[in-house]
């Protein structure tokens, strides 16, 4: 079956076109062709899942595409375990998207092309895991951009939505000429192949040089630091909650986002000798990581969109994801990225519950919704406390792998700043489910539980959420078993530690801690000094944070500014001085060339010379024809003579 | 029999025609000093001919006198058209190729 796994993203590439060609026929506009697609890729990726677990055999083939030289271009397929994984995630995500999109969507009028974005989408990003090589991890992951964009855009009527969806674009392409110019370094290092195992092989092996690597892999984490929102290129993700919240759910969430996650786990030979992570101490890839953790969990304190709130939360858990493949915790970045994409989708479909109840994005619009929607209530709580690391649901296990790992591979800094965030997450979360779902109603209308098809998905992703993590509790450990890296001939591995009871329990309370200040702060309301926020020096911390660290305004101002300002008036000056004055030079040279050729050389010298000639002609012809008295006898005497002269010239000279 | 007669003979049937050709003023006259001409390299060829015991000089001369009697033909025809159309064959009239 595993060598079928070609089938999983065909199925829901089919169903985009079926879509897009026959879905407004459709009885349901052409949601049921998505879910049916999406649910058939669902149980085959199980089945792919449960034959690695039985057999943990590698499939890798691959056809060519085509051929230049001795360059073969392939297409083809790797399945083990982390693709497994990536394949079970992806459809299920996907599928209870579908399922909860015929709920949200209900009623929109772009609902079938909503839908084959959603089929393309799933497709693309179930492309980019199944890939063998990186130029076609490249053309999934560039899909998935695309699709991005389309369903960003969604509602595009709204400029707010359009230039959201342009942002995001723009955004992740800055990284994506990273990405590029990183394939192309391995390419080359590599011997001209795009195959990620001889690449990781080669990597591993030190077949290709350090500064190779270095080059490669930072340029890589560029495309990384793009899709998967990594500080500064995260601001475009916030932005990315104008699109309809499913969307949210599924691409923002957890698989898009991930892929840059997926690439560096994927290629982790490549980062793991290029960034010298065995080392320990400081590298480039663990300081941006350790930074996007903290600095955008802060930024969730001031959001009052609730779907802001959860936005930067998964750019602060993507950052520990990135972070833990930093430090070389390889199993426990593939695992948190494997128990988030749960939780997150979860919360996800849960905002977009309330949402779709009380017409607002904002939670001062919200409260008190407790009583009217239980079901969502009870599992967005779920997601929350998963995503807060409380044990023992889902985010607890996998964060504490993370932590686990800073601290045993030398990156203390992860470490505090891990929990730093940790704390962190679990204050805002318990903020946001404070403000949404306690105290009163300060909305308008009277709000409603969600139909079946919105509140099924909440509930078949709650049992995941919660119980997911204990795959690779102590003890257990089949994650870590069944997803690990390896490339075949080679003896790496990252290195496992053994779950630490203190620690765990420390990063627990800190968890607890965090919620315990949310209640103290945002539900009793009797913390101290609360109006602390309001005076300095505290105001300018808040405002630092409203202003998302003004790097929109460095973005607009500095970089898209110095285009549209002096850049453009520096282009304007040399356009009009340089560029015109050439222009005008050429022409005032060309004119002076003109004249000259006219009146020299064509007027005196081509002229001079057909005219000689036409005269020359003339003259020679006025003397010759003298000669031309028309007497015959006159001819026959020159001639006499001529021969005469021969005769006597022969005589003389002989 | 030595060949300086023959000789002599053939350089004076060629100065005659050479005169002939120069200075008669008639056309038909001219025609005749042109075949005493060439009845002056006859003498000679055949004479050479004779004196080498070569046929190929004989040969020519052959030649010569066969095509001499085209070249007559063909001028008297001219001469004959000339006459026709001018009243007379006084060549010294007859200059329409004047350039």
């Amino acid at each position: 079956m595993a060598e079928k796994a070609w089938l999983i993203p065909l199925l829901p590439a089919l169903s985009y076109f079926i879509i897009l060609l026959f879905g407004k026929k459709m009885p349901k506009g052409g949601s049921e062709s998505g879910i049916i697609a999406v649910g058939t890729s669902f149980v085959l990726a199980l089945i792919v899942a449960a034959q690695w677990i039985k057999d943990e055999h590698i499939v890798d083939q691959h056809l060519t595409w085509w051929s230049n030289g001795k360059v073969h271009i392939t297409l083809g397929q790797h399945v083990d375990g982390l693709t497994a994984m990536m394949f079970v995630v992806v459809t299920f995500v996907s599928l209870m998207v579908h399922i909860y999109s015929t709920g949200y969507m209900h009623g929109d009028e772009r609902f079938t092309h909503f839908f084959a974005a959603l089929s393309l989408f799933t497709a693309s990003m179930l492309f980019m895991v199944l890939a063998d090589n990186l130029l076609q991890l490249m053309i999934g992951w560039e899909l998935v951009g695309l699709c991005s964009f389309m369903l960003i855009g969604h509602w595009f009527e709204e400029k707010n939505n359009s230039s959201a969806a342009l942002k995001a674009f723009f955004t992740t392409r800055t990284g994506d000429v990273g990405l590029m110019l990183g394939i192309i370094t391995l390419f080359f290092a590599a011997g001209q192949h795009f195959s990620i195992q001889l690449i990781n092989k080669m990597a591993l092996e030190h077949e290709i040089s350090h500064g190779l690597l270095l080059a490669g892999a930072l340029l890589l984490f560029l495309g990384v630091m793009g899709k998967s929102a990594q500080v500064p290129l995260h601001i475009w993700l916030p932005d990315a909650m104008a699109g309809p919240t499913p969307v949210s759910a599924l691409i923002h969430a957890a698989t898009m986002v991930v892929a840059g996650v997926y690439l560096v786990a994927r290629v982790y030979g490549v980062f793991w000798e290029g960034f010298s992570i065995g080392h320990g101490g400081l590298n480039w890839m663990a300081f941006i990581a350790g930074l996007t953790m903290v600095l955008t969990a802060a930024l969730a304190f001031v959001q009052d969109d609730i779907k802001r709130v959860l936005a930067y939360s998964t750019v602060s858990q993507l950052g520990y994801m990135v972070a833990a493949l930093s430090v070389g915790a390889w199993t426990a970045g593939v695992f948190h990225l494997f128990t988030h994409a749960f939780f997150k989708a979860l919360l996800f479909l849960g905002s977009g519950s309330v949402i779709h109840a009380v017409h607002s994005n904002n939670m001062s619009e919200m409260g008190g919704l407790k009583k009217y929607m239980p079901q969502t209530y009870w599992t967005f709580v779920i997601g929350t406390l998963a995503l807060a690391g409380i044990f023992p649901l889902a985010g607890f296990w996998s964060k504490d792998e993370i932590l686990l790992g800073a601290t045993k591979n030398g990156y203390p800094y992860i470490f505090v700043l891990g929990l730093i965030g940790a704390f962190m997450t679990a204050c805002y979360m318990g903020r946001c489910v404070i403000l949404t779902f306690h105290g009163e109603y300060r909305g308008h209308g009277h709000p409603h539980e969600s139909p079946r098809s919105m509140t099924v998905p909440l509930l078949l992703l709650a049992i995941p959420s919660a119980l997911i993590g204990l795959i690779n509790a102590p003890g257990v450990l089949k994650f870590a078993h069944w997803v690990r890296f390896e490339v075949p001939g080679v003896e790496f591995e990252p290195p496992e530690h053994k779950f630490a009871v203190p620690l765990a329990t420390f990063s627990f309370l800190v968890a607890v801690a965090g919620l315990a200040v949310a209640y103290w702060v945002f539900y009793l309301k009797t913390a101290p000094n609360k109006g602390a926020f309001e005076r300095a020096p505290l105001r300018t911390v808040k405002h630092v944070l409203v202003e998302k660290y003004y790097l929109d305004a460095l973005f607009v101002g500095g970089v898209v500014g110095a285009i549209k300002g002096p850049i453009a008036r520096a282009a304007y000056w040399i356009n009009q001085n340089v560029i015109d004055g050439v222009v005008n030079a050429v022409g005032v040279g060309a004119k002076l060339v003109g004249r000259f050729t006219y009146d020299v050389i064509d007027q005196k010298g081509v002229d001079g010379i057909v005219n000689g000639i036409g005269v020359g002609a003339s003259e020679t012809g006025g003397v010759l024809r003298l000669v031309q008295s028309g007497r015959v006898q006159q001819y026959a005497l020159m001639l006499f003579a001529a021969v005469g002269l021969l005769g006597l010239a022969l005589i003389l000279f002989t | 029999m030595p060949i300086t007669q023959y000789l002599f003979l053939s350089a004076f049937l060629f100065c005659t025609g050479v005169y002939g050709v120069l200075a008669r003023r008639n056309g038909v006259l001219v025609l005749m000093s042109i075949e005493l001409m060439l009845n002056a390299v006859n003498i000679n060829l055949v004479a050479f001919s004779a004196r080498l015991s070569d046929a190929a000089g004989q040969v020519f001369a052959l030649f010569v006198i066969a095509i001499a009697a085209a070249e007559v033909g063909v001028g008297l025809a001219i001469v004959l058209l000339i006459y026709r159309n001018r009243v007379g064959v006084n060549l010294d009239e007859i200059d329409l190729m004047k350039g």
